[in-house]
């Protein structure tokens, strides 16, 4: 479904990612783990297209992704959860929605999928009409994810849904990137969050300084000593 | 009596300031830039304006709107060729180099006024039907009616158009967050256009309210009202929109006021006082505010 090859990403004289190549399949959860500053949101903005990759060649769904900028990514079907949620604040809950499905003409369709986006998170339906400024960390990460659904995306970019979040919402919002994966959307997951990360998901990639230095099934990961030490606290 | 007549004077004098902030302050919310070439399309407009109410020889209706038409048409487009020519290629460029640029604009478009049209006044035929209305012993021209008028009713469609639609919301998304706005589909290129669209058709309004009172365009005629545009956007808080509304008729009142009670000189200088008193009190702007972040 997506395939990237021998990208490179500069950021002025830093070399942030150094030709890493991956795929993720139709239906698959793949999880991209690494320590701070190892290049995992970078790879995922040089994919949907919010920076440019110095090189490299990426494919969705058999379509040449390279020179296309974000807002065009984005209507192929490839949704993003950025880092840090990044949610409109001054906007209300309603109206972030409504910013989701802008790329959705059909309001029938847009209708389906709020009603499905309040159905995974009924905590967002008692703040319709609040700012998403006023927001608590939590939901706002709800709201970014109900968000990106909006466009019904066949495959949606997650980085680092659980930052900064109470366990029990980090377990909610792993269950519903479940849900989604279930019902036929493909999952790239980034996590600090490792060994979640690694048990919802089929395979895994380990970035480390702009380097893919390691990758297979996320089980053998899971069992990997060096994996553990590094990643999964010991 | 004296007084409403005189607040009046400032209600319309400010409505005209507040169409032309509105364009400041909706390019630097969406473009993060100030577009000090923003005036000089009002001076543009103003000789648009005098040029085709002179080819007219339509009937009355149509020698009003012809002119009108033509000017609201040129603006915008000025407007929004001057942001693909001259901005847009520095999207990424350092800010100071933006507004170099951008003062560069100004004076680019101030020079072919004066290569044209040379440096002598040009008398530009008021529009506006002649009619007045007596209320006591207050006294209502044309303008003033027509500037209220059409500046209550641009500011009401404005605020439904900004809040209610969703290119208005995209708008806003833009401001807030280009990036994000790009992940949900969102043209940041057509978005800005828009903007600098919109603005400049403001400006053309203010342009044709502001000629037909005073009469005359002369190459450096957008500069004074850019300037006091500018200065109430800041005052209201440069990126809100009731901001730049709010700021233009506050300076309107307070220019009209000072040079009726105080004195014509130092209209100005009060003027830039409020400004500077404001700042100081609450640096960004009466309704202008600092973004909540929560992290
Ligand atoms: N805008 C930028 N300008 C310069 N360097 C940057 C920029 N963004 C990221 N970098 C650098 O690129 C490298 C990779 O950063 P990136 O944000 O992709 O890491 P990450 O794996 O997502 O880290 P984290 O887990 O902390 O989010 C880091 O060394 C970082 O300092
Ligand atoms: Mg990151």
């Amino acid at each position: 479904m997506l395939k990237v090859n021998d990208l490179n990403v500069y950021y002025g004289m830093i070399h942030a990612i150094k030709g890493i190549s991956f795929n993720v399949e139709e239906g698959e959860i793949v999880s991209l783990i690494g320590a701070n500053g190892a290049g995992k949101t970078t790879t995922l903005h040089a994919v949907s297209g919010l920076i440019k990759a110095a090189s490299g060649n990426s494919e969705f769904m058999g379509r040449n992704i390279n020179n296309m900028t974000a807002d065009k990514i984005v209507r192929l079907g490839l949704g993003h959860v950025p880092e840090g949620r990044r949610v409109f604040q001054e906007l209300t809950v309603d109206e972030n929605l409504d910013m989701g499905a802008y790329a959705v003409k059909d309001k029938a369709v847009i209708k389906r999928e709020y009603e499905r986006v309040m159905e995974l998170f009924p905590r967002l339906k008692e703040r319709r009409k609040q700012l998403a400024g006023t927001l608590s960390g939590g939901e706002q990460q709800m709201l970014a994810i109900g968000r990106a659904l909006m466009s019904h995306p066949k495959m949606l970019l997650l980085d680092e849904p659980s930052m900064g979040l109470a366990p029990i919402i980090v377990m909610d919002i792993f269950d519903i990137i479940q849900t989604c994966n279930k019902e036929g959307m493909t999952i790239l997951l980034v996590e600090q969050n490792a060994k979640m990360a690694l048990s919802i998901s089929d395979r895994a990639y380990v970035l480390e300084t702009g380097n893919i230095v390691m990758e297979g099934k996320a089980s053998d990961l899971l069992n990997d000593d060096k994996v553990k030490k590094a990643y999964l606290g010991g | 009596m004296d007084f409403i007549q005189q607040f009046i004077n400032g209600l319309s004098l400010g409505s005209i300031y507040a169409l032309i902030a509105l364009g400041y302050t909706m390019v630097y919310g969406i473009a993060k830039m100030l577009n000090f070439a923003h005036g000089d399309v009002i001076m543009v407009g103003a000789y648009v304006l005098s040029l085709a109410a002179v080819k007219a020889g339509l009937s009355p209706v149509m020698s009003i709107i012809f002119p009108v038409v033509i000017c609201m048409l040129s603006c915008t487009v000025l407007g929004v060729t001057i942001e693909k020519i001259a901005y847009r290629p520095l999207r990424n460029a350092s800010p100071l180099a933006v507004l170099i640029t951008a003062i560069g604009v100004s004076y680019f478009l101030q020079s072919v006024a004066l290569l044209i049209f040379g440096s002598n006044q040009r008398k530009v035929e008021s529009v506006i039907p002649e009619f007045s209305l007596s209320l006591g012993e207050i006294h209502l021209s044309g303008e003033a009616i027509t500037t209220l008028g059409v500046t209550v009713l641009i500011m009401i469609c404005l605020a439904l158009f900004i809040n209610f639609t969703r290119v208005g919301k995209a708008m806003r998304a833009v401001s807030e967050d280009k990036g994000a706005a790009q992940l949900m589909g969102v043209n940041v290129n057509t978005t800005i256009s828009l903007t600098f669209a919109i603005g400049s058709f403001l400006a053309a309004i203010a342009s044709i309210l502001f000629v037909s009172s005073y009469g005359f365009v002369g190459p450096y005629s957008g500069a004074m009202p850019g300037i006091k545009a500018f200065v109430a956007a800041v005052l209201g808080g440069i990126g809100s929109i009731p901001g730049a509304m709010l700021g233009g008729i506050i300076l309107g009142i307070i220019e009209s006021m000072s040079k009726a009670y105080i004195s014509t000189e130092l209209a100005d200088a009060i003027v830039f006082s409020v400004l500077i008193i404001v700042l100081l009190v609450k640096p960004t702007g009466i309704l202008g505010r600092k973004r909540i972040t929560k992290v």
